[in-house]
């Protein structure tokens, strides 16, 4: 739990030295409090107090990274239980499990090939796990190199619960940081040694969350701090309800031995089935969403709803300012304006789109405003769109000097028409979904 | 190490309602927590499908939702009787799409007249929407709501610009009403609270806060829901308790992502699996965040959403 500025205060050496920047031991403890200083820049303080802030200072919920470099996915450190309370941290994990008696090179180029651009982000399957079933351990091993080799910039997750192929299997990728996914009761010595000998994590998997718990007691002890909790929800209800209660343990009861990012298991016969299980896992709570198949039409639902769950409440989502164009439009084509709020651009484009009118769609940065937001923010004004008009490169091939505005900012034209000489400004619908009308009627 | 599982005892309760007559009744709504947690209180009935048909054939509906209903479309009353017999509808809802002014401007009289005749067929309860044209709808949803008196149907869409007439009309034949309002939960309550104070029960109001399509604002419909709920529970204030609604694939079947052609974007796979998926998987979030009926198109995205509830129930 976090701590006061003056109970962190009580532990500092209260000499007022300096040596850490801040005039007073007290002004110092204020800024650990706010999480803008850090406790090594103490010399004096004792080994007993620094292990005690530490503790006070660590995020509810561990930020552990999966795989390795520019792709690592960072899972955990989340710290509310609603989304409009304030920004979901950390994308969670989506994982393709692949059986060691499948075609691992197969599905693991799916993994490889998965990335889909979306709104400016790059998404993708982020990670494979490869599941012991041919109960050989040359086969598993060859299968991990496999997975390893086809999905070469994929995090690795070892789904296997024999100690002994775990180990054998390992060593062959342990470079990649692979998970350790299958940790028991029965496993545990044996996992948290191959662990620590080459700086994994170890997925604990365990019937229920009391069950858990233990398992990450054992795990503490055996000195391996990086975990993955699974306990094992047997449908979507207990997905949620498991998943709620780990997380609310760990953010309002300060339970250390859960706060940590937790794994789904979505798997099901059913792939539309199973898209929305992990639906559920991706709005609820957990780190790692386990699959049993990544058609290209499932990751771009799963990717999209990943980004509609975590996109910050507070800031919305933007397009590039740009002219779009929608069909193949001709110089004479139809010009709108609208604003570069992410839901605006895709409403207005959609509606054009289905006018199968070809139109060119101006979109102007107004930081992600809407139209009648931005325009009492003073972002969408005659001013600044006649600026974006006359300045931007791409209103140059527009032989039809003529700007359809949106219909909630008519009050505009008289002013645009002044500031644009020789356009004509047109006051559209001021809903988008009158465009195929209007636009079909001027078409006519 | 004993694990106490973290309970939170909220004061709350969503209302339930009852619609339909005799033998064939939904429930919806009810229970006492937050969306599927059965460790804290009593749930809420589980979410109610309502299958969607229009009083015109939907040929502004995309080709992979219009063709599972060609062979029946074509009469309203069909299209509703296959709903119900052979897709088990829980509900059926009627969208009369065809009253609007700039599709083929059905009169009054057309409109009653298809509602009598697919009531007349169908014995699950029906939804009767109206074609989102503000002065229109007033019009329209007065005389269905006669039409329909004794039915226990449910009349939509109630907004600020036009709730009076359509309230009245809802309270004269004894109608639940879907009280819609855009995307703000102040909106959401002050719209119930108009609707109240003309003597309409808060307990005969299905919550619109309006929906969107998974990757077009759909989480934004998923924190009102959200923050309805909360409202409704943690803060017992009885003017968010009404069930919500879910209006999933009138939003969902128009935008690019269940119309493009796999051959233009290879990258988002195949068309058919990805239509049904997007209303499926919008439907299954939006019942996390706390929907307690959803209005639906692709039997093949009921069907999954079916088995997905029966996983959350």
């Amino acid at each position: 739990m976090a701590m006061s500025g003056v109970e962190i205060f009580k532990l500092l050496p209260k000499t007022n030295c300096k040596k850490c920047g801040f005039p007073t031991c007290l002004a110092f403890a204020m800024k650990l409090a706010q999480r803008q200083a850090d406790i090594s820049a103490c010399p004096d303080v004792s080994e007993a107090a620094k292990a005690t802030l530490g503790e006070a200072s660590a995020p509810p919920i561990r930020g552990i990274k999966l795989g390795l470099g520019d792709r690592a996915a960072k899972m955990g450190e989340e710290n509310v239980m609603f989304r409009h309370e304030k920004k979901f941290v950390n994308p969670c994990v989506i994982a393709l499990n692949v059986a060691d008696t499948d075609d691992v090179a197969a599905r693991a180029k799916n993994v490889a090939s998965s990335e889909i651009d979306r709104v400016g982000q790059k998404l993708r399957v982020d990670a494979i796990s490869i599941e012991f079933k041919s109960g050989d351990a040359a086969k598993y091993e060859a299968a991990v190199k496999a997975a390893a080799e086809n999905a070469p910039e994929s995090a690795v997750i070892l789904n296997c619960s024999d100690a002994t192929v775990v180990d054998a299997a390992v060593k062959a990728v342990a470079a990649r940081k692979p998970m350790i996914y299958g940790v028991n009761d029965s496993n545990i010595d044996a996992m948290a040694a191959i662990a620590k000998a080459h700086g994994l994590i170890l997925g604990l998997k365990a019937d229920g969350i009391e069950a858990v718990m233990a398992l990450v007691a054992k795990a503490k002890a055996a000195g391996v701090e990086d975990l993955v909790l699974d306990p094992c929800a047997k449908n979507a209800r207990e997905i949620i309800e498991m998943n709620t209660q780990i997380r609310r343990s760990a953010l309002k009861k300060g339970e250390k031995s859960l706060g940590y990012p937790v794994l789904s298991n979505c798997v099901r016969e059913d792939s539309m089935v199973e898209a929305n299980i992990a639906a559920v896992a991706v709005a609820k709570y957990a780190s790692i969403v386990l699959v049993s198949a990544v058609e290209r039409w499932k990751n771009l639902a799963l990717f999209t709803l990943r980004q509609n769950i975590y996109t910050d409440p507070q800031v919305p989502m933007q397009v590039p300012q740009k002219v779009y164009k929608i069909g193949e439009p001709s110089a004479e084509a139809p010009l709108m304006i609208t604003t570069n709020f992410s839901l605006t651009y895709f409403i207005v484009a959609g509606e054009v789109e289905n006018s199968k009118v070809p139109s060119r769609l101006a979109v102007m940065d107004c930081e992600g405003l809407s139209v009648l937001t931005a325009w009492a923010a003073g972002k969408f004004t005659a001013n600044k769109i006649a600026q974006f008009v006359t300045e931007w490169e791409e209103f140059k091939e527009v032989a039809n000097k003529e700007l359809i505005i949106p219909g909630q900012v008519a009050i505009l034209s008289g002013a645009l028409e002044d500031k644009l000489p020789g356009w004509k400004i047109t006051v559209g619908p001021r809903e988008a979904n009158g465009l195929p009308v209007f636009l079909k009627s001027r078409a006519a | 190490m004993a694990y106490t599982i973290p309970v939170e005892n909220l004061s709350g309760k969503v209302q339930e309602m009852t619609l339909g007559t005799a033998g064939r009744t939904v429930a919806v709504g009810g229970g006492t927590t937050l969306p599927f947690h059965t460790f804290e209180g009593v749930k809420s009935n589980r979410p109610v499908i309502a299958i969607e048909i229009q009083d015109v054939p939907p040929a502004d509906w995309p080709d992979e939702v219009r063709a599972q209903y060609d062979a029946v479309s074509g009469d309203t009353v069909t299209w509703a009787k296959y709903c119900q017999d052979t897709l088990k509808a829980d509900a059926i809802a009627l969208r009369l799409t065809g009253t609007h002014p700039d599709r083929e401007n059905r009169s009054v009289e057309d409109a009653v007249a298809t509602i009598k005749s697919v009531l007349d067929a169908i014995e699950v309860p029906l939804i009767i929407l109206g074609s989102n044209h503000v002065e229109k709808d007033s019009k329209v949803l007065v005389a269905a709501a006669e039409a329909a008196s004794g039915r226990n149907c449910v009349i939509g869409k109630a907004q600020e610009a036009n709730y009076k007439t359509i309230v009245a009309a809802a309270l004269a034949h004894n109608h639940k009403l879907i009280a819609m309002s855009e995307l703000d939960i102040n909106l959401a309550k002050q719209l119930n609270i108009l609707i109240t104070q003309m003597g309409f029960d808060a307990a005969r109001i299905l919550t619109d806060p309006m929906c969107s399509a998974l990757g077009y604002g759909l989480e934004y419909t998923y924190s009102v829901m959200e923050r309805i709920r909360l409202a409704a529970l943690a803060q017992n204030d009885a003017t968010m308790q009404p069930p919500i609604i879910g209006d999933v694939g009138m939003y969902v079947w128009k935008i690019k992502e269940v119309t493009a052609a796999e051959a233009d974007v290879p990258a988002w796979g195949a068309l058919a699996e990805r239509g049904v998926a997007w209303e499926s998987v919008t439907a299954t979030a939006l019942s996390i965040a706390g929907a307690n009926m959803l209005i639906m198109r692709h039997p093949k995205a009921v069907d999954a959403v079916r088995k997905t509830l029966d996983e959350l129930c």
